[in-house]
């Protein structure tokens, strides 16, 4: 399990792109919040994508933030990868959990 | 039938100055009056003021504290500007919309269900094929004009609101029982040339402002620098020029927009190489139109709408650049319809589907933010129909399955043109030949689809309840689809 040592974000507020704010929390739980510019149609599959990167980074207690300008999948996922990085202070990824 | 003829009565010649002048009342209040106006009846207005009308607005304001419910309100089409209209649908002035366009506020007012009738959406050409059959019987006209004389000639490319053509005002003027004209500047009788002409104006009421200069031009006319659109507008002058239409005399209308744009820029560079010139150019005129014509490109540019103040100010400078009203151009049941005339047409759409259907009036989330303006009229009528959209905006694709509404049936599209390749419609197979010959990259429109949903992930169905909301009414006057109340 990866623990999140500080609070830590990724991203922009650009246009296709997504700022991904994280912080650790002391419940054992993952806590998102979502404010996307295409929630109504895309909402869903969002939250998906990002259970599915903690999951595979290892990631239990987790408040995530997520302000989505209409970013594609992968962008949001790398910012969500990147952020979490940060968070940790994980100088040494391991790369197989960032597939 | 001898005896029912009415006898001489003599004349005593007895000419009153007053009579002369007896047109201009001195507010709308007493315009309205006058006009005989009543609870239920229909009123119009035109849109050529764009977002800065300053009229429907300031006459709805009027008619509501004169206490008048239950109207139907036409206007040719409605802007954000519009959005006042909400607070009179809410107090029951307004209980009966029939327009091109829905935007802003307003549109999503509608779209959460505020109106009990379904609001009627029209084609440009559709409005006067309503007002035709009688569906759309006008009892009073508001006409704002930026300039008039005291007995009602009132034209559009002069005074300090110059909007151009008043073309969707002419068809009012002709078909309204009352007509009352509204414009910040008197000329001397007469004058002429006039859009509106005295004998369909039956008042005149001088207010501060009809429009606001700086909102009446969509923006300036300039080259776009979006490399996407860029592309498009390449891609899009390569089809034209490998039609087989793309010959001396040919004609074209393009819309607005940064592709549109730079497609005509690209054209008439391609046109300026090979020494061929358009007969004319048609619809909502741009300042790149005007460019072509004062390069001797184009040889006529038909208006019925200027789209900025380069072609406001064109209509009245250029001999070759004409008022047409919007009978002339594109109504079904007109007996000349400039678009029957039309080689080339580009558009725009916010979605397309695999059957070629295209939607301009409806955005992602199922909201109304968008006009049906001359899309299905021209689709139906130019020899070639080219959609020009990126094939996914941020990530909203616009290639779907199926559009949320359709405004042009995929029967009257014939190109599909997008960054990622371009469709042609199946039953267009010489024209297919000919852009593969070219060069062009031709795609599949289900591959186009592939391609989007791909990127973007399928997007989740929007949910609406039964009730509607709106009516797309095609250009012959039946009902194409219906656009119903988002269920939250």
């Amino acid at each position: 399990m990866n623990i999140l040592k500080k609070s830590a974000y990724a991203g922009t507020l650009e246009s296709s792109d997504a700022y991904i704010h994280v912080s650790p929390i002391q419940e054992n739980e993952i806590k998102l919040i979502l404010e996307s510019s295409v929630e109504e149609i895309y909402g869903e599959a969002i939250e998906e994508l990002v259970v599915q990167t903690l999951k595979e980074m290892k990631i239990n207690n987790i408040l995530v933030k997520v302000q989505d300008k209409g970013a594609l999948d992968f962008v949001i996922k790398a910012r969500l990868q990147a952020a979490i990085l940060r968070a940790c202070e994980s100088n040494e990824p391991v790369w197989e959990e960032l597939s | 039938m001898e005896n029912t003829k009415k006898a001489f009565a003599g004349i005593s010649k007895n000419i009153n100055l007053e009579d002369r002048n007896s047109k201009i009342l001195s507010s709308i209040e007493e315009a309205v009056k006058k006009s005989g106006l009543k609870d239920g009846m229909t009123i119009s207005f035109h849109h050529a003021f764009r977002g800065g009308d300053r009229v429907l607005n300031a006459v709805l304001s009027v008619i509501a504290k004169m206490g008048f419910k239950d109207l139907t309100v036409a206007s040719s089409s409605l802007a954000s500007v519009h959005d006042e209209i909400i607070e009179h649908i809410e107090s029951g002035v307004v209980t009966q919309l029939y327009t091109s366009g829905l935007r802003s506020k307003l549109g999503e007012a509608i779209s959460s269900g505020i109106m009990k009738n379904p609001v009627q959406i029209h084609s440009h050409g559709g409005r006067v094929q309503l007002l035709q059959s009688g569906e759309l019987s006008v009892d009073v006209a508001f006409i704002g004009v930026p300039c008039i004389d005291k007995y009602g000639n009132a034209s559009g490319y002069k005074g300090r609101s110059k909007c151009g053509s008043l073309g969707y005002a002419m068809s009012d003027a002709q078909y309204a029982k009352y007509v009352i004209a509204l414009s910040e500047t008197m000329e001397p009788y007469p004058n002429l040339p006039a859009s509106i002409s005295q004998d369909q104006v039956d008042s005149i009421v001088m207010v501060d402002e009809v429009g606001d200069p700086s909102q009446i031009g969509e923006g300036a006319t300039r080259m776009t620098t979006n490399p996407k659109e860029l592309l498009l507008a390449r891609r899009t002058a390569r089809v034209i020029e490998n039609s087989g239409l793309f010959k001396e005399g040919f004609s074209i209308q393009t819309g607005t927009g940064g592709a549109s744009l730079a497609t005509t820029l690209f054209l008439s560079e391609k046109m300026e190489e090979k020494g061929i010139t358009a007969s004319f150019g048609l619809g909502g005129i741009t300042g790149t139109m005007v460019y072509m014509l004062k390069r001797g490109l184009i040889k006529t540019l038909l208006d019925v709408q200027s789209f900025d103040e380069f072609a406001a100010k064109s209509l009245g400078e250029n001999p070759n650049h004409i008022e047409i009203s919007a009978n002339e151009y594109a109504n079904f049941g007109s007996k000349g319809a400039a678009i029957k005339q039309l080689d080339v047409v580009v558009l725009s759409a916010l979605e397309i589907d695999t059957d070629f259907n295209v939607n301009v009036i409806t955005g992602s989330k199922g909201i109304l933010r968008g006009a049906s303006g001359g899309h299905s009229d021209t689709a139906a009528e130019a020899k070639l129909s080219i959609i020009v959209a990126p094939l996914t905006r941020g990530r909203i694709p616009t290639i779907t399955k199926k559009v949320n509404t359709i405004v042009t049936p995929g029967g009257s599209v014939d190109v599909v043109v997008t960054d990622q390749g371009i469709a042609v419609h199946p039953r267009n197979t010489e024209l297919k030949e000919k852009l593969i010959k070219a060069g062009l990259t031709i795609v599949d429109i289900n591959e186009l689809y592939e391609r989007a949903i791909q990127l973007c992930g399928k997007p989740k169905d929007i949910e609406y309840t039964d009730k509607v909301v709106a009516q797309i009414r095609y250009r012959d006057g039946s009902v194409l689809d219906e656009v119903k109340q988002l269920a939250k």
